[in-house]
């Protein structure tokens, strides 16, 4: 038998594989990020500067400031941030129940039910926004950030459903008899026993809310005028502006969403200590 | 008093039938293994005392209280799983008193019950970890730990060592049998492992197709088997199974087994001299055969097939005409292969059953 010790080639040519993915893969997302916070972070000719320097030779913050303090990006940020949290909030009241009673319970329809959530993410948004527009503007939802986040929370929800529905399928139900068995009622077993175990799940469904809101340009754009999210002012903005505020506007989108993985994260990891296997 | 009663329970899953109408009383205090093969119902019959399951049919009883639509929280009971369910998230501590919590008992009486049934388990060492840190044997010793901390007046275990390895099942199975007389709750018990049950029950409710078909102390369930399924079910090897047929000839009535005649026990053989010139089978524990060196009253001729030796004693495989047989003998009696037994048989021991539907006659 071929002994295949620490030191081996054929170990170290493996090593050097995996290494090498995973810094190529590494290197295809941060490439963007690094050079767009580059040109956000560089003065105005730099853009034009070829060949270009790969280190921030010529830092200033001249554009990122000039881009925040014009009108409406702070006022956006602030739009988008409260509609990014409540879409979350919304999402997950209504989603995750779903989610649970997918995992818990035989019902009828289910199977329906299920392909019935996919089938809604096959209808295009474009057919929809007219339609929208004009109920919004009769219920008085138009131009506000409710608006906003009833559409986001509508889009969000098969991906909250699905997710969660996961999720609850991970914790097993006996945990939630035992804590029956125990003295809770069934809301306090899921409150006590489903849910903390759920959270690590529940925080990656968050995630991906915030994402699809944070990203999402179609629906904000045309159903606000004045009180627009970051994207949809970035959009209408920068179609008309110098391409280095384009890379400033870029990277203002980016940070954010940045921050927000990064808080969120630990909740990915497990909460209390190494679980089994 | 927390004696326990079934009256008429049936359950129903879409087309399939898990309890078919079990009526079953357990007295205060008692040790009641439910056994069965998988798929026989105890374990839903078990589910419908928990009021984990909506019993579809009957009533149950839980001392004088008619529990039947009662949640889980308000039965009073206690209950061990077959997976532990000992909660991830929480400590060894905050496992076991998580049912005091629930009851908003007082800070220090939580601390005191549970480190007494932490003491109870062996686990005062090992309160604070996390269940992720422990192996198999210790969670399963929290959830018992979790169980018997309420006090309940019945509690519940549903074949909590069929995750345990050889050895610590063994280890535990006493353990069990100890804490039970140390705690006399009313015990029910859920397993498929024979030699458990025997060990382990005061009484056994035998299970097959979600009805009980044998409820009774475990020595008389193994000596006195109701049927051909009980009898095959329980003892390691199972009961022998020889057909022979009865043949009544003046007064005596004997049983033509091969070439061979057994006299039956008179008191048995009224009951058999109706069955004349039919068919019968014999169930006979391969611990009461005996090997002897030549024919004599009560003999059967058989050819050794196998020889397992197992320590303490020797399993023969034995062919007995078309059928076979296992015998259990001394570890030190000089046998071959191939040899040609007589095998003798004790009439008293010999439990005899209706060829077509497998009943004991009596």
């Amino acid at each position: 038998m071929k002994r295949f010790t620490h030191w081996s080639p054929r170990y170290l040519f493996s090593r050097v594989l995996l290494y090498g993915a995973a810094i190529l893969f590494a290197v295809w997302v941060l490439a963007p990020l690094y050079l767009i916070a580059l040109a956000a972070f560089s003065r105005r000719q730099a853009i034009y500067v070829y060949p270009k320097p790969l280190l921030p030779l010529d830092f200033s913050t001249d554009t990122m400031t000039f881009f925040v303090t014009s009108t409406g990006v702070l006022s956006s940020v602030s739009n988008s941030i409260i509609v990014a949290l409540a879409t979350i909030v919304l999402g997950l009241l209504l989603g995750a129940p779903a989610g649970y009673a997918l995992a818990r319970f035989q019902f009828r329809g289910r199977d329906l039910f299920q392909i019935a959530l996919l089938v809604t993410k096959m209808f295009p948004i474009a057919i929809l926004s007219i339609p929208l527009a004009v109920s919004f503007i009769q219920f008085g939802l138009y131009d506000t950030l409710l608006g906003v986040v009833l559409i986001h929370t509508a889009m969000a929800l098969p991906f909250v459903v699905l997710v969660t529905r996961s999720v609850f399928f991970g914790v097993p139900h006996e945990l939630e008899e035992a804590a029956m068995t125990l003295g809770c009622t069934r809301w306090q077993a899921f409150l006590r026993v489903a849910l903390p175990l759920a959270l690590p799940g529940l925080a990656a469904a968050a995630i991906f809310t915030f994402m699809i809101s944070w990203n999402e340009v179609f629906a904000a754009t045309i159903l606000t005028v004045q009180n627009r999210t970051l994207p949809a002012q970035v959009l209408t903005q920068l179609n008309d502006s110098p391409i280095y505020y384009r890379y400033a506007g870029g990277f203002f989108m980016i940070a954010p969403a940045l921050v927000f993985i990064f808080i969120i994260r630990r909740y990915l990891l497990n909460l209390w200590g190494p679980m089994g296997k | 008093m927390a004696n326990i009663r079934f009256e008429s329970v049936r359950k129903v899953f879409g087309k399939v039938v898990a309890v078919n109408d079990v009526s079953l009383e357990i007295k205060d205090g008692e040790f009641m293994v439910l056994l069965g093969p998988s798929g026989c119902g105890k374990t839903t019959l078990l589910r419908c005392l928990a009021g984990l399951e909506r019993v579809d049919g009957g009533r149950v009883f839980i001392g004088d209280r008619d529990v039947t639509d009662l949640p889980p929280r308000d039965r009073k009971i206690a209950m061990v799983f077959q997976s532990y369910a000992v909660f991830p998230h929480l400590t060894v501590f905050d496992n076991i008193a998580f049912g005091l919590k629930m009851q908003n008992r007082p800070r220090d009486e939580i601390k005191r019950r549970v480190e007494e049934s932490a003491r109870l388990l062996e686990l005062t060492e090992l309160l604070g970890r996390y269940p992720a840190q422990l192996s198999g044997g210790q969670r399963q010793r929290v959830a018992v730990a979790r169980a018997i901390v309420m006090q309940a007046a019945v509690l519940l275990m549903d074949e909590p060592l069929s995750n345990l390895d050889a050895l610590l099942r063994l280890q535990m199975r006493a353990e069990l049998k100890r804490l039970h007389q140390e705690i006399r709750a009313t015990t029910i018990y859920v397993t498929h492992d024979q030699v458990e049950a025997l060990s382990l029950g005061e009484r056994i409710a035998v299970m097959q197709n979600g009805r009980i078909v044998q409820c009774d102390a475990p020595m008389k369930i193994y000596d006195y088997p109701a049927n051909k399924f009980v009898g095959g079910f329980i003892g390691t090897p199972p009961m022998n199974f020889l057909s022979g047929i009865v043949h009544v000839n003046g007064g005596g009535t004997t049983v033509i087994v091969g070439e061979s005649h057994i006299v039956p026990a008179p008191a048995i053989a009224p009951a058999l001299a109706a069955k004349n010139g039919q068919p019968i089978l014999l169930g006979i524990r391969p611990e009461n055969l005996t090997l002897v060196p030549s024919q004599q009253a009560n003999t059967i001729r058989a050819r050794v097939r196998v020889i397992e030796p197992l320590g303490s004693h020797k399993l023969l495989t034995v062919q007995v005409g078309n059928e076979i047989s296992k015998v259990s003998v001394a570890p030190d009696e000089r046998v071959a292969l191939d040899d040609e037994v007589w095998l003798h048989v004790d009439p008293e021991k010999i439990r005899w059953m209706d060829a077509s539907t497998g009943e004991v006659i009596h």
